[in-house]
């Protein structure tokens, strides 16, 4: 690791300033990545800019909308320690509860985990199966991108130099719905996904048929993706096995994984078919429970 | 739970109480290498081949040396010319060329992260900012990283000077990297196969794999102006390192000081040597104390793991018994040669009563780490095969496979491969100990779960101990030693004392000293510490029972051999009614006033090791469609002697059951084409968490060791031998496909069940 200058801005402004004082900076919302990248000289810098002093980026609000916004580094322990939040947006605790340890949650944040644009890191299927909506601040204002469309590749994000991703936005859900994200790992924790899968079902007003979905797969492309025709699969169906079988598959076909370390191709693309199939069985379960 | 056979009530033996080093360990403050801080200390670090087969044609050091900060650079130019002798280290044994070579690169770079430069600077930044600007120039090389493919004749060739050490000392024709061909032979295997009523044949593979201990390799240096050499380092052996950094250096051993820090694990991997002559001759070149860490990932690239094997087996059974056994066992060595194949090969029939066999071992050297020793080093992988085998040939005969183990167990006097006749030892109580467990009574059922067993042998080891007792004026007594304590040893050899003087634990200060302090001692390796210390410890325990013996006798005016000591008592008695008595406590108080200091000394080789044997069982379930594995249920029983501390005892068993069912479902280095470890690090290298496992129970069979007077064996190593069968066994009865390869991770076995590969 290279020696480099770290700063902590009070504010927006100030932290804006610095990212136009000509130096190469990174932004540290946790740590818990750009930490590690540093020390093992994948990544290098002038300054560091620690986004955690900023009353914006750390800022959790409950809408009287129904919906919900979290400051970008606001820490996932925060979230799921928030007993509102937990009750209210259990898909989002399955996301949350599963980054690294209990250490590492309570530095690590949903901000960090989307810039950090890993394709298998277990916030972003979660929030794209919730439709989240991504709040982007500059100098020069700001700007909205649905999350389904931040991601760029491995690593990469729309976000641009002089950029600062401010706050992940839940709109409100539709009711009759739920959302369930589980990846799949090798060992019971401190992992890291070889498959994801997240997504969010909504039943008509009998209950009886599926009246939209959303499926968001994690690990199994350059970017994390959402896959509309296992949405569109379900779509009118009984909430049944079969049902959710054909999702699976669906799943299962839009997956274009690459063989590593932690797991091969064909073993992902038939792990994200098992995991959107029982993502469903979840979720449903979810709504019959009132959750 | 515990089944003994020892006689002998114990006062202090067989107790639990807490370990002299836990306060210090749980409140943060023991110290580690690390730790280490000294006025004008420079960080020292490495810079690592990223080629794993090259010729190194030029290192240019010029540009980092006039990196301000920067105190010295050194290359494997900086180190005497290695002699061509070979050091023993305890469980392994290693070459000083080869050595020398090893942690400095000379003529080529035979891994990826093989070392090839080092820089001390003033700050770790600046250190690695010189290394970045060392430039080697690299010939790149093919390279070889699969056992087999090694062993061909058109493999490219690490060493092109080296030849196959045939048996009978004969040497190959042609240069080779296969170092050595041994063979263990008796009867006649092929007929008693051919004379079979079942044959099993498979071929098996297992992976290299890393013995995980969570502290990295560290060593500071100090060379002082009187050209004595200090160094700090976390090791399983300071006289070991002290004899190494000899060797590499010439240096004179009595001119170096090696002091043993607290150690974070080791598992066989701190027994050679990586860092230490290093930050000596960076401290020799700067005038300053050195201090040189590796990250993680130099743990894995450049540390020694173990090896990964290839194993074929042909078994026959006829009438119930194993009638002959034929093997051929292929190790990976790494970089040079020293695989523990010959151990593999000795180990392997060890539970069992076979007199038609030929083992053949193959030491091969390929583009990957030099190996090191890691817990019962070779008969971990040896085990996975004959255990899987034995499995299926109990299947096919329709018999129990722990009933089928006890008919073919070996007893006293059976003699193993090397023609050595057994001593009392325990496997037949180990399998009992299972077939009477309530987890063994209880039912396996259910879709996709099943139950595997398997037995392992370890021989345990001997070798050098020194201690000194001195006894304290208030009845305490310091027991000075030289074993690093790796698995509770401060507190077993502190027990064996307390027993022997008939005095409490607690009045037992037990420290582990530095080269300088006290005589030589061995590596705490090969599971010999609480045997031979022990045997050490004891008998300077019986030292001091002498001399206050003596002490009383001339002061009662009575002969010496009429003075008991029992139990801290000193007692004389004529029979007639005329008795004396006195104690330990008193004589240690009245000391200084009756002739002076009393210590107890005892330096030995110890003789009389016994070898110990387990049998695991566990209950697994796998998930169909994610190929995850769950443990369920996990049940060790083994033959432990005497259990001296029993609750590390079963944390030895649990801890080495852990590894080894990591090492069965998920622990591999995961190579790319290049020979570059893509898994270094934590997070992708899978090691089982405690989310990971059940709790292991444990069956302590005490089987005492006639070797030694407290009854010891060593324990430490055996129970990571049967694991990765017996959950190899498992996954079979739960699937009903065998997987003769290693790790049976998920990705193998959905590919399996699923028919994806």
């Amino acid at each position: 690791m290279e020696s480099f200058e770290y700063l902590a801005p009070r504010t927006l402004a100030e932290a804006f300033a610095a990212l136009g004082n000509g130096k190469r900076s990174l932004m540290l919302a946790g740590g818990t990545d750009v930490i590690v990248q540093l020390r093992e000289n994948r990544r290098s810098c002038d300054q560091l800019i620690d986004l955690k002093h900023i009353p914006e980026l750390m800022a959790v609000d409950i809408r009287a909308d129904g919906g919900l916004d979290i400051g970008a580094a606001v820490p996932l322990a925060e979230l799921y320690g928030n007993r509102d939040i937990a009750r209210r947006w259990p898909g989002l605790v399955d996301a949350a509860s599963i980054i690294g340890g209990r250490a590492i949650q309570s530095r690590a944040s949903f901000g960090g985990n989307l810039c950090n644009a890993s394709p298998a890191a277990d916030s972003s299927p979660s929030l794209m199966a919730h439709g989240a909506v991504l709040t982007i601040a500059s100098a020069g204002g700001t700007r909205t991108v649905p999350v389904d469309e931040f991601f760029a590749g491995p690593g990469r994000s729309v976000l641009q130099p002089g950029e600062v991703l401010l706050r992940v936005s839940i709109p409100p859900q539709p009711a009759r719905s739920a959302v369930f994200y589980h990846r799949f790992i090798p060992r019971n924790e401190m992992d890291i996904a070889v498959a994801s899968a997240g997504v969010r079902l909504v039943l008509d007003e009998s209950g009886d048929r599926i009246a939209s979905a959303r499926v968001a797969l994690g690990a199994v492309a350059a970017t994390p993706i959402m896959v509309p025709a296992a949405a569109e699969a379900v779509v009118g169906q009984a909430p049944v096995a079969d049902t959710f079988a054909k999702a699976g598959e669906a799943a299962s076909a839009a997956a274009q994984p690459i063989t590593d370390m932690r797991g091969s191709a064909a073993q992902r693309k038939h792990l994200v078919s098992v995991l959107t199939v029982r993502a469903f069985e979840h979720a449903l379960q979810r709504i019959r429970e009132g959750r | 739970m515990t089944t003994s056979e020892r006689s002998t009530n114990y006062r202090v033996i067989g107790t639990r109480p807490v370990r002299p080093d836990g306060v210090e360990k749980v409140t943060g403050k023991a110290q580690y290498g690390a730790d280490v801080r000294l006025p004008g200390l420079l960080h020292g670090r490495i810079l690592r081949s990223p080629h794993a087969h090259a010729r190194i044609v030029a290192i240019d050091t010029s540009e980092a040396e006039k990196v301000p900060g920067v105190f010295a650079v050194v290359t494997h130019r900086d180190f005497p010319a290695a002699r061509d002798v070979v050091q023993e280290l305890g469980e392994s044994s290693v070459n000083a060329m080869e050595l020398s070579d090893n942690i400095l690169a000379s003529k080529k770079a035979l891994y990826r992260g093989h070392a090839v430069a080092a820089v001390a600077a003033t700050s770790p930044h600046i250190a690695e900012e010189a290394l970045s600007k060392i430039r080697v120039e690299y010939q790149v090389l093919p390279t070889v990283l699969d056992v087999r493919d090694a062993m061909r004749e058109d493999a490219p060739l690490l060493n092109e000077t080296r030849f196959t050490k045939e048996l009978g000392g004969a040497r190959s024709e042609k240069p080779s990297n296969i170092a050595s061909h041994i063979r263990f032979q008796g009867g006649n295997a092929d007929d008693a196969i051919a004379g079979a009523d079942v044959v099993i044949e498979r071929e098996y593979r297992t992976k290299m794999v890393h013995q995980g201990y969570i502290e990295p390799h560290n060593a500071t240096a100090s060379w002082n102006a009187d050209g004595t050499v200090t160094i700090w380092t976390s090791t399983q052996g300071a006289f070991s390192v002290r004899g190494q950094v000899a060797e590499i250096l010439r240096h004179p051993i009595s001119s170096i000081r090696v002091i043993p820090m607290e150690i974070g694990g080791g598992f066989g991997g701190k027994l050679p040597i990586y860092l230490d002559p290093v930050a000596a001759l960076l401290s020799k070149k700067s005038g300053r104390p050195v201090k040189v860490l590796m990250s993680r990932t130099d743990v894995f690239e450049g540390s020694g793991p173990t090896s990964g094997t290839w194993i074929k087996i042909k078994l026959g059974v006829k009438d119930g018994k194993i009638a002959g056994v034929k093997a051929e066992l292929a190790y990976e060595a790494g970089a040079y040669p020293g695989s523990p194949v010959g151990a593999g090969s000795m180990t392997m029939l060890a539970p069992y009563a076979i007199d038609n066999f030929q083992v053949d071992g193959y030491d091969v050297c390929l583009n990957k780490p030099k190996v090191a020793a890691y817990r019962a080093p070779g008969s971990p992988a040896a085990a996975f095969a004959l255990e899987q085998a034995l499995d299926e040939a109990a299947r096919a005969i329709g018999a129990d496979p722990l009933q089928f183990r006890l008919d073919n167990s070996a007893r006293e006097g059976v003699r193993m491969v090397t023609g050595a006749p057994l001593a009392k030892v325990g496997h037949e109580e180990c399998v009992q100990a299972i077939l009477d467990s309530p987890h063994y009574k209880s039912p396996i059922e259910g879709p996709y779960r099943g139950r595997g067993v398997a037995s392992g042998y370890w021989f345990n080891g001997g070798m050098q101990s020194s201690v000194t007792a001195a006894v304290n004026p208030d009845g305490t007594v310091n027991l000075i030693e030289g074993s690093t304590d790796i698995g509770g040893s401060r507190a077993s050899l502190s027990m064996q004392l307390a027993e022997t003087l008939g005095i409490r634990y607690e009045d037992v200060h037990a420290t582990v000293v530095d080269t300088d302090s006290v005589g030589h001692n061995d590596v705490t390796g090969g599971s010999r510490t609480t045997f031979a210390s022990g045997l050490a410890v004891y008998e300077a325990g019986m030292d001091i029972r002498r001399q206050m013996r003596e002490r009383a006798a001339r002061e009662w005016n009575v002969p010496a051999d009429q003075v008991e000591y029992e139990d801290g008592r000193i007692t004389w008695s004529d029979g007639a009614g005329n008795s004396r008595e006195t104690s330990f406590a008193e004589q240690a108080r009245t000391a200084p006033q009756k002739g002076g200091p009393i210590v107890g000394k005892a330096s030995l080789s110890a003789r009389g090791v016994g070898g110990a044997y387990g049998t695991h069982l566990v209950d697994v379930e796998v998930d169909p469609d994610t190929g995850k594995v769950t443990i369920l249920r996990y049940t060790a029983a083994q033959d432990v002697g005497t259990a001296i501390h029993p609750s590390y005892v079963e944390g030895q068993i649990q801890g080495a059951v852990a590894q080894g069912v990591g090492w069965a479902l998920n622990e591999e280095y995961y190579f790319d084409d290049n020979g570059r470890m893509l898994n270094a690090s934590f997070l992708d290298y899978r090691m089982p968490t405690t989310l990971d496992l059940p709790m292991i129970d444990t069956i302590l069979v005490e089987v005492p060791n006639p070797g030694h007077p407290y009854g010891v064996r060593g324990v430490g190593e055996v129970p990571i031998v049967p694991p990765l069968a017996a959950v190899a066994n498992a996954i079979a009865d739960a699937t009903g496909k065998r997987f003769t390869e290693l790790p049976i991770s998920p990705r193998r076995l959905v590919e399996e069940l699923h028919g994806l590969a």
